[in-house]
């Protein structure tokens, strides 16, 4: 409760720093230190030190993993904060509710880690994606900014819709927005009907649907690639981690607890989603000349990787997601921070990056590495918990060996960044670049490395 | 702690090296490590029996640090100890831009191969195959040749996708084991159905087939081979392939006994094939780098070939060949380097007469084509009379088929030595001079390892019995 609770009073607190002070430096560091007070907050509550009770007539549950995750997704946050604060201040003169919009993604995102109920599900999705519309417009004199930030308004207003339709569905079957009697099937025997009824199938088909395009797993990836080219890089970062974690994390809960309904379709229904966003992210990424373009469709293929861990629904699965989101974030924030102190975003304008900046490609490097799931970064151990997942799960060995040759074509265009920093010529622009920047990204560098050697630290955080 | 400290010791003196300034300090430095671990490598050789270390490292996922020396293992890490030093040494009048990451990467890789040599859990194992070949796609990336970013990608891609359907195996047997452990025993000991292991078995043998490689699988190597920067060259014929025969040994063949003997009559073929086809090749290449990365593939695929017999001698010939193939082939490489370095070119057409310039180099340079012939008296001749042995017993057509290759590699490597050191002096050729010390000293050494070990194979053999042995009690 307490993340909930506090992410939405700092949001507001933060809505009135810009009241009080224009200097931006001053409203990031509200920002950080209203972080810090969130963490601490969820924290605590995670030790049972102190937490605010509430009686949420069980519509919101709150257990460690959802705890351990709202911790991540608020440490991830500030690492984003940290290193990419001074972007959010180019951004206009609004920085300080660019701020707030942020904490109540935050707000969505805790409601997401904890819900018990198809209600708080929708309310918790909404309330991470309406800032996100604004956020996507905020640079508002870029047409290509205003252009994302519709399209996105308009898809997602649209998958709202076919959301609620869902519920609506599962619940005049059930005749509740309870998570458990959903999964049960609470139809009265009287009623005659064996198994699922057909509205429970079709609502659940519609959620399913719905929550694909949250996560922008294909069919329903369209968007993303315009969406996180559009908006400014500093918030693609922020949309291509952390709100997708939260999104991964609320799309297993749902149907780890419903699948069962679906029978065998499930399996073969998401084996087709899975091999689908893994074919369309990676093949597509191969061809971008934009390296922010590129991300956004290696962001899809990520997404793929991470369906894995609701295919397989086992332990492994539920440590796999854990630290896919560590890994990714880390790796995906790392790099996005140093793509927005490059002044030309395709690859040509990396070239020649390790002469000019040693340190920003030394980091880049570590970052991409861990994204391709080499060994002895965090991206190889989050890959391979996810593969030893569905060999676990008895899921098909072919699914496993399409997955790690989708693995090596990403190599392909993440490699292509090396190439581009390392062994061609040039004289890319940056941006101005701080000494603190540098020990910043040198620090997330040594995080993916010590979690690619010891995945147990996240682990153990976790079962402590 | 004797093995923990042969990966240590250039793994810290890498990282090391990383930080050092520009100049001469990094190359003397990393003779120097490399050097030290020569000496930890022998200490290792003359400790007996196997030596290991172990320490707790993923206890939630049943992976440890376990390290050990067997007699193949520790001929192996010697190899390796022994190449290094001499890689350098070759090639300490050559001035590298970034030297000290150069010599860094090297160090690096010299880690990663000691790793896989060394490793007894799988998952560990997995970690070192990678960490040798991440050092050298950036040492071939950015030191290499005109081409190098494409081929050195290409190699890279190859090799990627063979660690990871190696991955997926490992995942499955690592699930099969009992007790949920990465460690080798556990592995040896997991119970599939026979269909099972066949497919666990193509799963492996495609990862350590690329390394090796063995046709169909070794477009990337001559391209690779011939780009790199040679002292990297030296490391990836010389070592880096022994990555792939000696997998094989420690994990697949005694993992997947029946799924190797079913495969063996494909596998042999194969190799056989490659070997044919690159010693053609080979006869037809002017360029002295490619014809010694076609020559490279022949010998391979005769290990190979060896492998996959079932047969004990023939198992002793491939431990003597691993380390004789290793030595002369660096040696090949560092006259081929000499060549360039000092003419400007590799096309035997373009050379002649260097006899008369260099004569010194050219009685090592004999000596050494005569060892890559396998004539009697080099070490070369012991691995492969064992090896032919073998497969004789095995099937008499296929050796007869395979022993073609010798004649072929008699054609390629005298006519390069014809061509490059005798004859008439050319306007290229004029300005030849005679090698310096350093590459005579280590020119020498080669030529020590080639004869004494070619009058007497037995220490090597003594060293490497027990894992031979071992290997066939299992069965």
């Amino acid at each position: 409760m307490n993340a909930i609770i506090f992410s939405a009073i700092l949001g507001v607190v933060m809505m009135f720093t810009g009241i009080f002070t224009n200097k931006k430096p001053v409203i990031t560091l509200t920002a950080i230190i209203a972080l810090v007070v969130l963490l601490t907050a969820n924290l605590m509550n995670s030790y049972g030190i102190f937490s605010i009770q509430i009686d949420t007539k069980e519509l919101l549950h709150f257990n460690k993993i959802g705890l351990f995750f709202n911790s991540l997704i608020i440490g991830a946050t500030l690492i984003f904060v940290l290193l990419s604060g001074s972007e959010i201040e180019k951004l206009g003169n609004k920085t300080a509710d660019y701020y707030a919009l942020i904490f109540f993604v935050l707000c969505g995102t805790a409601i997401l880690t904890s819900y018990n109920g198809m209600l708080m599900l929708f309310l918790g999705i909404e309330i991470l994606s309406i800032p996100l519309y604004i956020l996507t417009g905020s640079d508002k004199h870029n047409l290509k900014s205003n252009e994302a930030s519709l399209k996105y308004f308009l898809m997602g207003s649209f998958t709202t819709g076919i959301m609620l339709m869902g519920i609506a569905l599962l619940y005049g079957a059930t005749g509740t927005f309870g998570m458990a009697s959903v999964g049960t099937g609470a139809l009265p025997p009287s009623s005659g009907v064996q198994g699922p009824a057909f509205l429970q199938v079709a609502g659940l088909l519609l959620l399913f649907a719905a929550m694909c395009f949250k996560v922008s797993a294909a069919p329903f990836h369209f968007w993303t690639p315009d969406v996180y080219d559009g908006a400014p890089s500093v918030f693609t970062s922020f949309m291509a981690t952390i709100v997708k974690a939260a999104g991964f994390f609320a799309f297993i809960k749902l149907f780890s607890a419903n699948a069962n309904l679906l029978g065998p379709t499930w399996n073969i229904l998401l084996s087709f989603v899975i091999v689908a966003t893994l074919l369309a992210g990676n093949i597509t990424a191969v061809f971008q000349r934009s390296i922010k373009r590129m991300l956004a469709y290696s962001s899809i293929a990520q997404a793929g990787f991470m369906l894995f861990a609701l295919y397989s629904n086992n332990d492994l699965g539920t440590e796999g997601i854990l630290l896919y989101t560590v890994a990714y974030c880390l790796a995906t924030i790392g790099f996005f921070a140093i793509l927005m102190k490059v002044k030309d975003y395709t690859f040509d304008g990396f070239n020649g990056l390790a002469s000019t900046q040693p340190v920003l490609a030394f980091v880049a490097t570590i970052c991409l590495l861990s994204l391709a799931g080499i060994p002895l970064t965090a991206g190889f151990f989050a890959k391979y918990y996810m593969l030893a997942s569905v060999v676990k799960a008895g899921g098909p060995l072919w699914m496993v060996i399409v997955a790690v040759l989708f693995a090596a074509v990403s190599a392909y265009y993440y490699f292509k960044v090396i190439q581009a920093m390392y062994f061609k010529e040039g004289q890319p622009e940056t941006s101005e670049i701080t000494g603190g920047f540098k020990f910043g990204l040198v620090l997330v560098a040594a995080g993916i490395l010590l979690v690619g050697v010891l995945p147990s630290i996240v682990l153990n955080w976790f079962y402590f | 702690m004797i093995t923990l400290l042969l990966i240590l010791t250039p793994l810290v003196a890498g990282l090391i090296a990383f930080s050092l300034k520009q100049g001469s300090s990094a190359k003397t430095f990393a003779l120097l490590a490399s050097v030290a671990t020569l000496a930890i490598a022998l200490v290792a050789v003359f400790t007996p029996g196997t030596i290991g270390y172990d320490a707790a490292w993923l206890n939630s996922l049943g992976s440890r640090i376990s390290l050990k020396a067997d007699g193949m293992g520790k001929m192996l890490s010697l190899l390796t100890a022994v190449s290094f030093p001499i890689i350098f040494t070759a090639v300490y009048n050559n001035e590298y831009k970034n030297a000290s990451s150069f010599y860094a990467l090297m160090l690096l890789s010299q880690a990663g191969l000691m790793g896989v040599f060394l490793a007894s859990d799988a998952l560990l194992f997995y970690f070192f195959w990678e960490l040798a070949l991440i050092p050298v796609y950036f040492l071939c990336s950015i030191w290499g040749g005109e081409k190098r970013i494409a081929v050195t990608f290409k190699f890279f891609v190859y090799t990627f996708i063979g660690s990871l359907i190696m991955l997926i195996g490992l995942l499955f047997m690592y699930l099969n084991t009992a007790d949920q452990s990465f460690s080798l025993e556990s592995f040896y000991a997991v119970k599939l159905t026979a269909k099972q292991e066949l497919v666990m078995f193509w799963l492996f043998f495609i990862a350590f087939a690329i390394k090796m490689p063995i046709f169909p699988f070794h477009t990337w190597q001559p391209d690779a081979y011939e780009q790199s920067p040679t002292a990297t060259t030296m490391v990836m014929s010389g070592i880096m392939v022994k990555m792939g025969v000696f997998a094989v040994i420690r994990w697949l063949l005694p993992m997947f006994p029946n799924a190797a003997a079913q495969s063996a009559n494909l596998v042999i073929i194969l190799s056989i094939i490659g070997m044919i086809y690159a010693s053609l090749i080979a006869i037809r290449q002017d360029d002295i780098k490619r014809m010694i990365a076609y020559s490279s593939i022949a010998h391979i695929g005769l290990m190979s070939a060896a492998m996959f017999t079932n047969n004990q001698t023939a198992m002793d010939g491939v431990m003597i060949q691993m380390f004789s193939h290793g030595v002369n082939v660096i040696g090949l490489w560092i006259i081929a380097d000499l060549i360039e370095k000092q003419l400007g070119t590799r096309n035997m057409s373009e050379l002649g007469g260097l006899a008369q310039k260099a004569p010194v180099m050219a009685i090592l340079l004999v000596i050494m084509a005569l060892a890559n012939v396998a004539l009697p008296l080099t070490n070369a001749f012991i691995g492969e009379f064992l090896m032919f042995n073998g497969l004789f017993q095995y099937n008499m057509i296929m050796a007869a088929i395979a022993g073609i290759s010798i004649i072929l590699a008699a054609v390629y490597t005298l006519n390069m030595v014809q061509k490059v050191i005798y004859g008439e002096l050319n306007a290229t050729t004029e300005k030849a001079t005679e090698i310096p010390f350093n590459i005579q000293f280590t020119l020498v050494i080669i030529v020590v390892l080639i004869l004494v070990f070619g009058l007497y194979p037995q220490p090597l053999l003594n060293l490497t019995g027990d894992s031979v042995s071992a290997l066939f009690v299992k069965k």
